[in-house]
């Protein structure tokens, strides 16, 4: 069948095979040359796209539930949202969780997620106790945290086998809302100084206008909170709202994006202000539209974002948007972010420092302003997320991460390299 | 609390009723073949929904057990959910005679049996409600799969009767008519993307028409105008096409 991640660029023709069991899975991984794991289809590029599927969202079951310890064991296949769906009620909420719920645990898994706790509580495989892991012979693995094939497999790109199902630590919670505290910035060095300021708050993230330029080059929305302490656990979704069809690609452009903009930034009271809001809205503003990946248009968009080290995130920051803000190339979707430190697994995104996602329709000369980026992306010691990318080139990859050659050289060895292939991992030849 | 009966809880679409009715407070019997085959399952539903679930060895073709089956659940389900089917390739249903039974009385003859019983019961109580999960297959039959159809074709004028005498009794009959699913029924066949639904927004759909006591579902919702035209071609012509 058709196949398209949230980006929906490249679109592919694609074998799907549903997981049911694991003997299937066994037999069908030695009937396939190559395949890839596909869970909700929520990255945003090609990590996850490849001749032959394996999807693994079927693969749902909530196996067992620590009430004391709040350990739940599931499928691979489980949702995110279904996870809050079920413990939010009891008083339990994810460790980390990244802007959407509409991703599998597998998925949470592979591309090692992170929040806006990032700089306190770290990335998703901080929550995971252990797995299993099918690997290309059809051999499951225990993994857990000591073994190389943990470093591995959190962030991995399902490069390394099949996760079959988790083992995942939740956080006790005494409310559905959070308090939330909005600051308002005027430019780049306000922003900055606001990140610092509010670090000790478990949760933070900016939206940052990035067509504004001179003086107002990097003002922001800085969205800080914490849960409240109610004892109010009530959780109930809202109706969705749903995006039917294509927006015309053209209804994105640089008018409509600085109106957009202005609109937000302006909505918000200036300095600072305080607001009460429930974890959807908090945590996933954007899941609250159906398919809003359509307003971008049939050719699809995809998101570009990097992480620069800190000290020198300001200088390349402040360059970056420049360009970007010369470009004219709108986003509705900046979002800047402040990160701890890193860990230790082999290709997962986040280091010290600060992170810029932003989304571009696909158009003639994106991909030229986005090598670009790369090059100061590249000058000052940063990287690219994977789970966003679709057209990082080997080089700038390369660069970004210094543990790929133990990725290789593992892949090789236990025989995952031919086995389990995306277009990805085949651009940028992990 | 109040129960609903599950039948035919392995299919992908029982399995998020399932979810669904947990969800918003039911307890649960969900009934198969199999026990051994549902319980990882059933754990599941509790660990999701935190309600009662109880398994239930049921075989739809085995008629004579239906009633005992029925006595044996206490307390009474305040619901009854019929989603059994069967469907095997067309090519072969109508070389084997077996399988044409089987299509025909897993679709129609094992969920009026039950039924029966049921509506006796529910008619007596008055209280209740009724949800066959039919098929889009049953509203006209094509060459491709019109044993599958026929059978569909009856359950959903069964399930219409039904509706109509039960009115009275203020028990409420829902007729499902699902279109393309992804399920493993359907997963060896080519689907297109636009028609076909997702198991867990059927069954949503489901709880949603059952909930505000609808008659007839087609979902998903297009499925009504898709079968409004099929249904309106003229035979002579219809005869001659492949769709």
């Amino acid at each position: 069948m058709s196949l398209e991640s949230w980006g929906m660029y490249p679109k592919v023709v694609s074998d799907v095979f549903s997981l049911q069991n694991e003997s299937a899975l066994k037999e069908q991984l030695g009937n396939v040359d190559e395949c890839i794991a596909f869970g909700n289809g929520r990255s945003y590029g090609d990590s996850a796209l490849s001749d032959n599927i394996i999807h693994t969202k079927p693969y749902d079951y909530f196996l067992d539930f620590d009430e004391v310890e709040g350990i739940l064991h599931c499928q691979a296949g489980a949702l995110l949202s279904d996870i809050l769906d079920a413990f939010v009620p009891k008083g339990w909420f994810l460790r980390v969780t990244p802007g959407t719920k509409l991703i599998t645990v597998g998925g949470a898994i592979a591309s090692d997620v992170h929040g806006k706790n990032h700089h306190v509580a770290g990335c998703f495989s901080e929550c995971v106790d252990e797995f299993r892991l099918m690997d290309a012979n059809g051999e499951i693995h225990y993994v857990s945290k000591e073994d190389e094939l943990f470093l591995a497999t959190c962030g991995g790109m399902g490069l390394t086998g099949v996760i079959l199902d988790a083992k995942i630590r939740l956080k006790k919670i005494n409310s559905s809302s959070i308090r939330q505290t909005t600051i308002k910035t005027k430019n780049l060095k306000e922003t900055f100084t606001a990140f610092e300021e509010h670090a000790h708050m478990p949760y933070s993230v900016a939206w940052i206008d990035c067509l504004a330029s001179g003086d107002a080059l990097g003002k922001c929305l800085l969205m800080v909170g914490d849960f409240a302490d109610d004892g109010n656990l009530e959780y109930k979704q809202k109706p969705k709202k749903n995006i039917p069809f294509n927006f015309p690609s053209f209804a994105l452009n640089k008018l409509s994006v600085k109106a957009f903009n202005w609109l937000y930034y302006n909505k918000a009271p200036s300095g600072t202000s305080q607001q009460r809001v429930s974890i959807d809205t908090f945590f996933y503003p954007l899941d609250a539209i159906k398919n809003w990946n359509r307003i971008y248009g049939k050719n699809g968009f995809t998101q570009y974002q990097f992480i620069l080290p800190k000290e020198k995130s300001y200088e390349g920051l402040e360059r970056i948007l420049e360009k970007i803000s010369q470009s004219g190339k709108g986003s509705f979707l900046a979002v800047l972010k402040l990160y701890g430190a890193k860990n230790d697994n082999y290709l997962s995104f986040p280091i010290e420092g600060y992170s810029l996602a932003l989304d571009f329709k696909i158009e003639p000369g994106l991909f030229e302003l986005l090598d670009e980026l790369d090059k100061i992306v590249v000058e000052y010691g940063g990287r690219i997320y994977l789970t966003k990318d679709v057209r990082v080139s080997k080089e700038t990859f390369e660069k970004g991460y210094e543990h790929i050659e133990k990725f290789r050289a593992l892949r090789k060895e236990k025989n995952m390299d031919k086995k389990f292939q995306s277009l990805q991992s085949k651009r940028v030849a992990i | 609390m109040s129960y609903v009966l599950i039948v035919g809880a392995k299919s992908d679409i029982a399995k998020e009723l399932a979810r669904v009715y947990a969800k918003n407070d039911y307890d649960l019997y969900l009934a198969g073949r199999s026990i051994e085959e549902l319980e990882e399952f059933s754990q599941d539903v509790a660990i999701r929904g935190g309600k009662e679930v109880v398994l239930k060895e049921l075989d739809i073709t085995d008629f004579a057990s239906h009633q005992s089956f029925y006595d044996s659940l206490e307390p009474k389900p305040l619901g009854v959910i019929v989603v059994s089917g069967y469907m095997n390739e067309q090519h072969i249903v109508q070389k084997e005679w077996s399988e044409s039974l089987q299509t025909i009385n897993v679709n129609y003859t094992g969920a009026v049996s039950l039924l029966n019983i049921v509506a006796n019961d529910m008619e007596d109580k008055r209280n209740g409600f009724i949800v066959g999960v039919s098929s889009v297959a049953g509203d006209r039959g094509r060459k491709a799969n019109y044993i599958y159809g026929s059978a569909k074709a009856a359950f959903s004028t069964y399930l219409s009767g039904l509706r109509n005498r039960l009115f009275e009794s203020d028990v409420h009959v829902l007729t499902v008519k699902p279109g393309f699913v992804a399920t493993k029924m359907t997963e060896h066949l080519v689907l297109p993307e636009k028609l076909t639904a997702q198991p867990e927004d059927v069954a949503l759909d489901i709880f949603q028409a059952q909930q505000s006591r609808k008659n007839i579902l087609y979902t998903k919702w297009i499925w009504r105008y898709v079968m409004l035209i099929i249904k309106h071609i003229p035979e002579f012509l219809f005869k001659k096409m492949s769709i």
